[in-house]
């Protein structure tokens, strides 16, 4: 079963680039993104870009809005995912944890919708 | 053919006894909680036919399942995914073409899988402890609600969305690995705890639910801790557990108010359970894995073996409360603690420890604290602080004896 490990975290937490806790934070990522490929678990994962450049947009009765930010002004973003296959949500929580911003911010993982 | 009351009872009562074992097996074969409840009631709907027409099978519980089984079969063959399934339902199939003579030692036991599944760190607690009762314990969706206060539809949402969720993020059904044990397995005895607690705080109205809580708790207890015999804090658990309600019925007046331990009239205290509860902790001890549980049990067992409130040995009670404290550092073991301390005549150190939390933002409005320093500033000769500590215990009781009990106390200090 797929599950979506979505990486929530403030933009301005964790270690930032140019800090000596940068190298480590960021090998971290690679070496857990090494690891899950490695166990043939990733399926696809992305970082994304800061919120600042996020645009919402809605059709609200056929008319178009376009919004300069993102959907809710809260104060962690949403700034990359792990897409991953595991055997059951124990194996997935066991994952989520060893993402290193989990340290610093939360993920969440939901399943994803199997059609039939 | 047997008169249908007869076969009601014969029902009712095979259900009631094993429903967590039947609904566990049932849920190992369908991989479906709610599928599993259903088909089970299909069964139970079926019996009163079938019982009544060719008499009571053998093993009641395995012909249950066996049908349920049948049942389960037969909504997935009309479902589309049945062909998805195929390969893992060849295996009931074969199952199914065996007698029903199948004997209540051979069913499975996934009581322990179950438990873990209810108690899954990935559910609130609250819906832990609910799940539990309903699927372990058979209670009805109306009797939790009771329970906890709720609504019924409220509590019927809570449990199927538990459910939904367990399915669809696939919650793994089985016992965790030893790496993980210990952690998972303290989840499902803060909810044996809680059950238990919610029990034995209803002071009046105790038969809440059809199913006394607490009782519902002790047998959940027993069969963790017969299927996890190496895990000293379940026995612990259960020890305590059977010491506390050895105190039942002293511990309420017939109008059922409560009585403080202090005031108890020892000799009602129920004997077996007692003996039951020290003998399993002195077994358990011996393994030398101590636990929080386990230490509370020890202090339960004191009192238990204390024939007068006068003579109890609050010095080792006091080092048993020291030990928990380095294992649970909380405001409330500390409160208990100096209470202990105060009895063995330190109140110097008694005082310190309450100091100690009095910081703490919860403590202002948390009813045992200042009820506590009371009752040691009084044997310190602090009057003037005692009365101020009584006023504010007297404002956040809710207990009519422990307010009363509270006011003598306060007017005795003031003639």
């Amino acid at each position: 079963m797929q599950y979506m490990c979505l990486i929530y975290a403030a933009e301005n937490a964790g270690p930032k680039p140019g800090t000596p806790e940068f190298g480590p934070f960021m090998k971290g990522y690679q070496d857990f993104t090494d690891r899950v490929k490695e166990k043939g678990v990733l399926v696809h994962a992305d970082a994304l870009q800061p919120v600042g450049t996020a645009t919402t947009v809605t059709m609200e009765n056929g008319k178009l809005e376009t919004t300069d930010g993102p959907f809710a002004e809260t104060k962690e973003q949403l700034g990359g995912y792990y897409l991953l296959d595991c055997k059951d949500l124990d194996e997935a929580l066991a994952y989520a944890a060893q993402i290193p911003s989990a340290q610093h911010g939360r993920v969440e993982v939901r399943p994803v919708v199997i059609w039939d | 053919m047997l008169p249908a009351l007869q076969i009601n009872r014969a029902i009712e009562q095979t259900v009631r006894e094993h429903w967590g074992r039947i609904l566990a097996v049932l849920i190992k074969t369908t991989g479906d909680i709610q599928l599993a409840e259903d088909v089970l009631q299909d069964a139970t709907t079926i019996a009163l036919t079938h019982w009544r027409d060719n008499g009571i099978p053998d093993s009641p519980p395995a012909w249950l399942i066996q049908t349920a089984r049948r049942k389960a079969l037969d909504r997935f063959r009309r479902n589309k995914t049945f062909d998805r399934l195929q390969p893992q339902l060849q295996h009931w199939l074969t199952i199914n073409e065996t007698d029903t003579d199948e004997l209540e030692e051979d069913i499975p036991d996934k009581r322990l899988e179950l438990m873990f599944t209810c108690c899954h760190p990935s559910l609130e607690q609250k819906t832990q402890v609910a799940l539990t009762l309903r699927t372990l314990g058979g209670l009805t969706t109306d009797e939790i609600a009771a329970a906890f206060l709720d609504k019924p539809a409220t509590m019927a949402q809570r449990l199927a969305r538990a459910k939904t969720k367990i399915k669809s993020a696939r919650v793994p059904y089985q016992v965790p690995d030893a790496s993980v044990l210990s952690t998972r397995l303290s989840s499902v005895l803060a909810v044996i705890y809680f059950i238990f607690n919610e029990g034995y705080s209803a002071t009046t109205g105790r038969m809440l639910t059809r199913t006394d809580l607490c009782e519902e708790a002790i047998r959940l207890a027993r069969i963790t801790a017969a299927l996890l015999p190496d895990q000293t804090e379940v026995a612990g658990l259960l020890a305590l557990m059977l010491l506390h309600d050895s105190r039942r019925f002293a511990r309420q007046t017939h109008h059922g108010q409560l009585v403080l331990l202090q005031f108890q009239n020892r000799s009602l205290w129920d004997k077996s359970k007692i003996i039951e509860g020290t003998t399993l902790l002195q077994k358990t001890l011996k393994i030398q894995r101590v636990g929080p549980y386990q230490i509370q049990a020890c202090i339960s067992a004191i009192h238990a073996e204390s024939t007068q409130w006068e003579q109890t040995d609050w010095a080792q009670i006091t080092a048993l409360y020291d030990l928990l404290y380095t294992m649970q550092p909380t405001p409330v073991i500390r409160i208990n603690q100096a209470v202990a301390t105060s009895f063995t005549g330190d109140l110097h150190r008694a005082l310190s420890l309450l100091d100690s939390v009095s910081g703490d933002n919860n403590m202002n409005n948390y009813q045992p604290y200042h009820a506590a320093r009371a009752d040691i500033l009084i044997r310190s000769g602090e009057t003037i602080l005692a009365q101020r500590s009584l006023r504010k215990a007297i404002d956040l009781s809710f207990n009519d004896v422990e307010k009363e009990f509270l006011q003598k106390k306060l007017s005795a200090l003031q003639t």
